[in-house]
């Protein structure tokens, strides 16, 4: 193998497996040592360049990040990546003095954004600070897009919504709400500059089920109930519910009737449990209010009688796999199950859907109607028009989004300045030995063998009586800490130079999870048998020195190092050094 | 500095047929100076050990005094130990080995804990061919007291302070041979692929059997003027041949073409190949041994490797035809066979 090339900044930044996960690359490690060290305001800061919604994304990310997390290869559970992310934000000082300035003189070049979810307040908190004058229309009475309407309060309270909304729509944009934009023709009339779809996946789809019509009034489609309730057009549920769908909209469904008066509130899911989409963690939060789970169960048919819902019924079946994995629910044959349903939601999915945009503006559609869209510039085939968030590629979450609109804001910088929109600013990096002493870190390399600590919970009693109560109380500054320590701080690189090394095998001996390996030089397959231990995560990379004296190489397996420095403390040599690599993605105006 | 090593393994690492991974014969984290020779040497006991997989609690690992002595605390941490006094290990390892023959005794000393304060010991354990592993962790100085030249450092060789030595060295391996060692290695911590398979080897010999390791003392003798340093043992090591060790239930699978190698069957099963064993050595034969040894020494090259083995040991307890059972197993009528054994004995005297 070659020998590893360090100066490119994707291979450390490869190391830091979180941040790495992480659609906005957030610098996870650095914030969580700020947490360490009771610097939250800071804490918050890294996050806000990163993923503009902290305190939001700390109570509701999707979190990539923590299935990534180094600690899952060593032992049971990731760091509480996402839950310290709000420890950050709910023990921050003001930040005002901290947000950016915004030019009072303009430059001159104006933005449309359609759409107010996180994709274009992204893209908003990017041009802004650069003097670009932004229109932003949304239909909803205010900022936030599905943030607003799909996400209950008792995930995330509105106060917290509304705070870190209006650090981007304080930017002096100029924002036209409970509009309905209905033709791009007419915004790219008005002679923007640029213009930017953020208006999501919006459509809920529905299940055309023998009986439907009859039923009609007490079928409800998930994310339209969700969007009412939010903006308490409904104040009740029946007290049967039955909520069909296995993601994460079922379980926000599930989890509001039970708010709204639903007392046997079910979910009926198709598909196995293991197999369905919503997020482990969703499911055990549905499952502690008492909301029992119907797996391989298929919607048939409305049981209506006398012009009213009586229930539903649904055919059992068991799922078979071919070969390749691929997956047919196969009917197990028994009796149709009837369940007794008052109320009925639907919550199998959402699509996009543009029937405003017109199909002769230049815009190219595919064969599911979807816009062709770069999937590194978020250019359309118009050039002045871009997409970012769910309305790109589909539906996604928050944090895509807002990695969306990040790039999206570079792209419409670039394209505004006449510039090549495929030349990509570098990331901007920073790495710096954390040597203090003969042996002495200026990080805590000290590996923290305790478990993850769990988040409080709201009373029961207290939560489904209100539907604005947090169900989650968040870790208080103790629990935080330690949490916080568990971080094997990965960024916090092992650094190799040959030139320094002796060959006196320390580092090899000392190592707890034998990463390190002298040897002879092969191919990666062959290296991979032959190293202290077998190097069988294919994801993740061996480093690789030049020759060193007695030809043979340094191998390390990156895949379970814990980050803890003892190699470089044995290093009689110091041809280890931990250095800490801090990776910023570049934002608009870099 | 770390005082603790972390808890976390490798999650692939392999367990040996005791179910053991080589975390399992680990030992507490070092204290010894970044970079010691003596660590790598523990790490490859460690390794020995794991694939041998000898029970941890049928190993009692002793030692003298000095960096070397202190290293046993940094391996096999489920295993005996004792930390003895200064060149005084020989005698509590044949005590311990005459009360109880079923362990495997692992005698871990340094050059100076032998070749000064104690080498009579070492001669006269190495006479009386105790059946035990004898490590000398041999880095030509007394680390511990800060790096004074050894017995074993060689004429001329100076150390960290600059001064050469103006005595003529003691050779552990020669020494042993002369005394009646059966069987003689040695190695360089630097090196585990030769190490590894030497320690096996020892612990499968029966007799006393002696690795002498070059183990670079990094703070104190590993200058360019020393004959002790990483750098000068790499380039001035050679090696007898290339050893491997076989251990007795594994089917010997590989071929190789007669001449090149020779295979050698140890009393308990388990065998040891030899592959392209120098020419001018036959390491069964002592006078041979003695020979090569000589000449690599006069023409200042380190021979490293199997050097001699005594095919036909016998070891103190067959000598001595003692208990086949340890001291500890023996109840009251082993120990009291009674008035008319007594008898007997006295009648054969008379
Ligand atoms: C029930 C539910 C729960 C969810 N929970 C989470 C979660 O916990 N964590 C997570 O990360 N993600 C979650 N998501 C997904 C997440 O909300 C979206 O992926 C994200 O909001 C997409 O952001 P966006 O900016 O692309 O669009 P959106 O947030 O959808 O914002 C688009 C905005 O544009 C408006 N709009 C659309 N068309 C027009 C038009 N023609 N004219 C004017 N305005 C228009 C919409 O009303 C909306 O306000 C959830 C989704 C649902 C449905
Ligand atoms: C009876 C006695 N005499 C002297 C000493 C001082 N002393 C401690 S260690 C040591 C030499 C150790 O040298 P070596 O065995 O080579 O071990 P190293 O530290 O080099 O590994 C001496 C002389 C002692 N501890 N006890
Ligand atoms: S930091 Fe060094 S010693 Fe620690 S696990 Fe990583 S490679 Fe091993
Ligand atoms: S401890 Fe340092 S000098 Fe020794 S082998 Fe490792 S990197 Fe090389
Ligand atoms: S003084 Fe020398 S022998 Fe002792 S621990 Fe340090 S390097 Fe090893
Ligand atoms: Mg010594």
């Amino acid at each position: 193998m070659k020998p590893t090339d360090t100066k490119n900044p994707e291979y450390f930044h490869k190391v830091v497996d979180c941040q790495y996960a992480c659609p906005a690359h957030t610098p996870v490690p650095e914030y969580i040592r700020l947490i360490a060290a009771e610097r939250y305001t800071d804490a918050y800061m890294v996050n806000w360049q990163s993923n503009v919604f902290p305190g939001i994304l700390g109570r509701t990310c999707d979190r990539p990040c923590e299935p990534a997390c180094r600690r899952v290869r060593v032992e049971e559970e990731p760091v509480a990546i996402c839950r310290l992310k709000r420890v950050a934000a709910d023990n921050k000082d003001d930040i005002s003095d901290r947000l950016p300035e915004i030019p009072s003189k303009k430059n001159g070049k104006r933005v449309a954004l359609i759409g107010a979810g996180p994709a274009s307040l992204t893209v908003a908190r990017g041009l802004a600070p650069l003097g670009y004058s932004i229109d932003i229309y949304d239909n909803q009475f205010a900022g936030g897009g599905m943030m607003r309407s799909q996400i209950p309060s008792f995930r995330l309270p509105i106060e917290v919504l509304d705070e870190e909304v209006n650090y981007v729509l304080d930017m002096g944009l100029n924002a036209t709400f409970d509009v309905q934009v209905d033709s791009l023709k007419e915004v790219l009339d008005k002679d923007y500059d640029a213009v930017f779809v953020g208006t999501g996946a919006p459509r809920g789809k529905g299940l055309n089920l023998p009986g439907l019509e009859d039923a009609m009034p007490n079928v409800h489609l998930g994310i339209e109930w969700l969007a009412s309730v939010a903006f308490e057009h409904t104040k009740s549920i029946g007290k049967r519910v039955l909520v069909l769908g296995g993601g994460n909209t079922a379980m926000d469904c599930c989890r509001t009737s039970r708010r709204m008066g639903g007392e046997d509130v079910r979910v009926v899911v198709r598909s196995p449990f293991d197999e369905m989409k919503a997020s482990p963690w969703e499911k055990e939060d549905a499952a502690s209010e008492g909301i029992p789970i119907y797996n391989n169960h298929v919607p048939k048919e409305f049981v209506v009688e006398d012009g009213k819902l009586k229930g539903m019924h649904f055919e059992k079946v068991e799922a078979h796999y071919d070969e390749e994995g691929k997956r047919t629910l196969v009917p197990t044959g028994e009796d149709l199950v009837f369940m007794e349903a008052d109320d009925v939601l639907m919550a199998i999915g959402q699509e996009n859907s543009f029937p405003w945009i017109e199909r002769d503006l230049g815009i190219e559609f595919d064969k599911w109607e979807m816009p062709v869209v770069d999937k590194v510039t978020f250019q359309s085939t118009n050039e002045r028009v871009f997409f970012g968030g769910d309305s790109a590629f589909g539906p996604e979450n928050i944090i895509t989004a807002v990695a969306h609109g990040h790039q999206a804001a570079v792209s419409i910088d670039l394209f505004c300045r006449g510039e090549d929109v495929l030349k990509r600013p570098p990331p901007i990096v920073n790495q710096s030995s954390q040597k203090m002493g003969v042996h002495e870190w200026s990080y805590d390399n000290a590996v923290a063998n305790d478990l993850r600590y769990a988040v409080p919970h709201a009373p029961l009693s207290k939560t489904l009586k209100n539907r604005k109560v947090e169900v989650e109380l968040g870790f208080d500054v103790d629990t935080g800490y330690k949490e916080a320590e568990r971080c094997l701080n990965c960024d916090v690189q092992t650094v190799f130079d040959e030139l320094r090394c002796i060959e006196c095998d320390a580092c090899v001996d000392i190592c707890p999870t034998d990463c390190i390996t002298f040897t002879n030089n092969g191919t990666e397959e062959d290296l991979r048998q032959r190293l202290e231990a077998p190097a069988n995560n294919l994801s993740q990379d061996l480093y690789i020195s030049a020759d060193l004296p007695t030809m043979r190489v340094m191998v390390k397996d990156e895949n379970v190092c814990l980050h803890c420095g003892l190699c470089a403390e044995r290093c009689p040599t110091t041809a280890w050094d931990m250095q800490k690599f801090l990776y910023n993605v570049s934002k608009a105006g870099a | 500095m770390s005082y603790q090593l972390p808890k976390f393994r490798h999650p692939d690492l392999p367990v040996n047929d005791l179910g053991y991974t080589r975390a399992d014969y680990e030992g507490a984290i070092s204290t010894l100076c970044a970079g010691c020779g003596h660590d790598s040497i523990s790490g490859a006991i460690v390794r020995a050990c794991h694939e041998l997989s000898i029970e941890p609690h049928k190993i009692a690992k002793l030692s003298g005094i000095g960096c070397s002595s202190k290293a046993p605390t940094y391996f096999l941490g489920n295993s005996h130990g004792f930390n003895s006094v200064h060149g005084r290990m020989p005698s509590v390892v044949t005590g311990a080995a005459l009360a109880n023959r079923d362990m495997l005794y692992m005698g871990v000393s340094g050059d100076g804990d032998t070749a000064s304060i104690g080498m009579g010991q070492f001669a006269h354990v190495a006479r009386r061919n105790l059946n035990m592993v004898y490590i000398v962790m041999n880095n030509g100085c007394y680390g511990l007291t800060k790096g004074q030249d050894s017995a074993t450092a060689d004429r001329g060789s100076a150390s960290k302070k600059g001064d050469a030595n103006i005595y003529s060295a003691i050779d552990l391996c020669g020494t042993a041979l002369q005394m009646g060692a059966t069987f003689v290695a040695r190695s360089f911590s630097g090196d585990k692929e030769q190490l590894i398979p030497l320690i096996k080897a020892a612990i499968s010999h029966r007799g006393f059997a002696l690795i002498d390791v070059v183990s670079p003392c990094v703070t104190f003798n590993n200058n360019t003027k020393s004959t002790k340093s990483y750098e000068f043992v790499r380039e001035h090591a050679e090696a007898t041949g290339t050893i491997d060790f076989v251990p007795m239930h594994n089917e010997i699978t590989t071929e190789y073409q007669p001449g090149h190698a020779h295979e050698v069957t140890m009393h308990d099963g388990s065998s040891i190949r030899l592959y392209k064993m120098d020419e001018s050595l036959n390491p069964f034969d002592r006078r041979s041994a003695v020979n090569v040894l000589e000449e690599h020494r006069s023409s200042g090259n380190i021979l490293t490797g199997l050097i001699y083995m005594n095919l036909d040991s016998r070891d103190l307890h067959e000598v001595l035809e003692t208990s086949q059972r340890p001291l500890n197993a023996l109840d009251e009528s082993d120990l009291c066979p009674g008035n008319k054994m007594l008898l007997n004995i006295n009648a054969s005297l008379r």
